[in-house]
């Protein structure tokens, strides 16, 4: 089978690879461009492990295929912290302890932050709504919108 | 599989018309992918149709009525203010596909064409009277969704053709619709069973209706006995009444683990009569 030629921007980065069309954007992410946060918890969209954004916009990326990327702009949990600091939803997850294995914490920190872009000023109810796509069998939900809600009101205050 | 990215929907036909093997059509993916991933269906061609002119766009027409792009997401339809201002329930149906993940991928194209008796746009898309515009090798057609899904994964569409575009009508005075489901979640789950009404009021009369149920029978189901029902009432308590026994009676429901027949045949009744005010309320101006 022939490879599919793909050029896009992850992160901010031109990036280019050969992909077999049947290869999700998470494969692609973790094992030819080496970006391993992306999870693949389900594979079925369902857990929100693999989130990144796609042009802006949340979705899974096992549900994409590599193909698809070509001329997007993709984000993943590695393009969050700066060289110098982690990124205030980073710092109060740690704060809060609002992540036991972290293996759901990539895609939340990508989901959430996203959340924060188009709402800056979000009800609980919003963010639990927002985040009923991310799974997680550790933490029991509470410290992880309690962190998020924490860093929405300070980076408004910060604004 | 071949992965073909078309520039217009004639080659996006074409590539159809002319593949002897498994085709199918990538909007979002949300279905494609899962069937693909879990080896359920591989594809021996996949046709994106998401580089094609106008797929992304929601347009308004000057009648009133709106053209929905086969590949505009739920996400993209939530944000659309004017749209929710006419087609609260359509909206609010695609709005309750999947997590904010899947909003951001998921179209309605691709829910109606995917076949499932669940689907939760469909009864909404059937209830507003929707089209959809499909172009093939015999040329271009537009098909009323109610005669799109003829079965569990099954639709009316001939090989080669391709959805284009959803149409929904205008939505005119004193209209209104909802779409409510009932699932054992409160979010990410599939239906146990759904129900649609759109109508039109003239003061407290109402003049149209049309009721659409999901998951109760093979295919989403246009449920004529139910409109009748409320035509000509104003939706007092017998009214209602009979519109959940048109409803009740029209479910052809199976027995599973999501719900029994006598379940979910109760349960059609009652989301009947509970659409069936917010669509009254929302005609009558409520938000
Ligand atoms: C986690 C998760 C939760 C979900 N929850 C729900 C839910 O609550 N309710 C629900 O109804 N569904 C749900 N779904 C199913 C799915 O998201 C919807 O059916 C969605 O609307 C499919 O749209 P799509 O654009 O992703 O379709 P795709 O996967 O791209 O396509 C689906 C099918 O339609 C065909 N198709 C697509 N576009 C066209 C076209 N223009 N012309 C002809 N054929 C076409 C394809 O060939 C394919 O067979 C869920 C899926 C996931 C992964
Ligand atoms: S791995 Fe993508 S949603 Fe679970
Ligand atoms: S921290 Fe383990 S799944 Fe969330």
């Amino acid at each position: 089978m022939s490879q599919i030629h793909v050029t896009t921007t992850v992160n901010g980065d031109e990036v280019e690879f050969l992909c077999d069309p049947r290869e999700t954007m998470l494969d692609v992410l973790r094992d030819r461009l080496g970006l391993t946060g992306a999870k693949e918890g389900c594979g079925t969209g369902d857990c929100g492990a693999c989130s990144v954004t796609l042009d802006g916009r949340l979705v899974c990326s096992c549900l994409m295929l590599g193909a698809e990327a070509e001329g997007r702009e993709i984000g993943t949990v590695e393009g969050i912290a700066t060289d110098e600091d982690l990124h205030p939803l980073q710092k109060k997850f740690i704060e809060y302890a609002a992540l036991q294995c972290g293996i759901c914490t990539p895609g939340i920190l990508v989901a959430t932050k996203n959340l924060l872009e188009k709402n800056p000023d979000p009800t609980e109810t919003e963010v639990r709504y927002w985040l009923a796509g991310n799974l997680c069998r550790c933490t029991g939900y509470d410290k992880i919108i309690r962190a998020v809600m924490d860093t929405a009101a300070e980076m408004r205050g910060a604004s | 599989m071949r992965y073909h990215t078309p520039e217009n929907f004639e080659d996006a036909s074409a590539i159809a018309a002319g593949a002897d093997g498994v085709t199918r059509f990538l909007a979002g993916g949300t279905d494609v992918l899962v069937q693909l991933r879990s080896d359920m269906v591989t594809p021996d061609d996949l046709i994106d149709i998401k580089h094609i002119a106008g797929v992304h766009d929601i347009t308004p027409l000057r009648d009133g009525s709106w053209r929905i792009g086969a590949a505009v997401t739920g996400a993209e339809m939530s944000e659309n203010a004017l749209l929710g201002q006419a087609w609260p329930g359509v909206v609010e149906a695609m709005d309750l596909i999947g997590s904010t993940q899947v909003q951001g991928r998921a179209t309605l194209a691709g829910n109606l064409c995917n076949g499932s008796p669940a689907a939760d746009s469909v009864p909404a898309m059937i209830a507003a009277g929707a089209t959809v515009s499909v172009i093939g090798p015999d040329g271009s057609r537009e098909i009323a969704v109610a005669d799109v899904p003829t079965g569990p994964g099954k639709t009316a569409l001939k090989k080669g053709e391709v959805v284009t575009a959803v149409n929904l009508p205008p939505r005119g005075h004193g209209g209104g619709d909802a779409y409510l489901r009932f699932i054992p979640r409160t979010e990410m789950d599939i239906a146990v069973v759904g129900c649609a009404v759109s109508l039109t009021r003239d003061g407290d009369t109402i003049t149209a209706a049309r009721v659409s149920l999901g998951a109760v029978a093979p295919t989403a189901l246009l449920v004529e006995d139910a409109a009748k029902a409320l035509i000509g009432s104003a939706l007092d308590d017998a009214a209602l009444e009979a519109l959940a026994k048109a409803a009740e009676a029209a479910c052809k429901p199976i027995d599973d683990k999501r719900g029994t027949i006598r379940f979910r045949t109760h349960v059609a009744g009652v989301l009947a009569k509970r659409a069936a005010r917010i669509a009254y309320d929302r005609a009558g101006g409520a938000k």
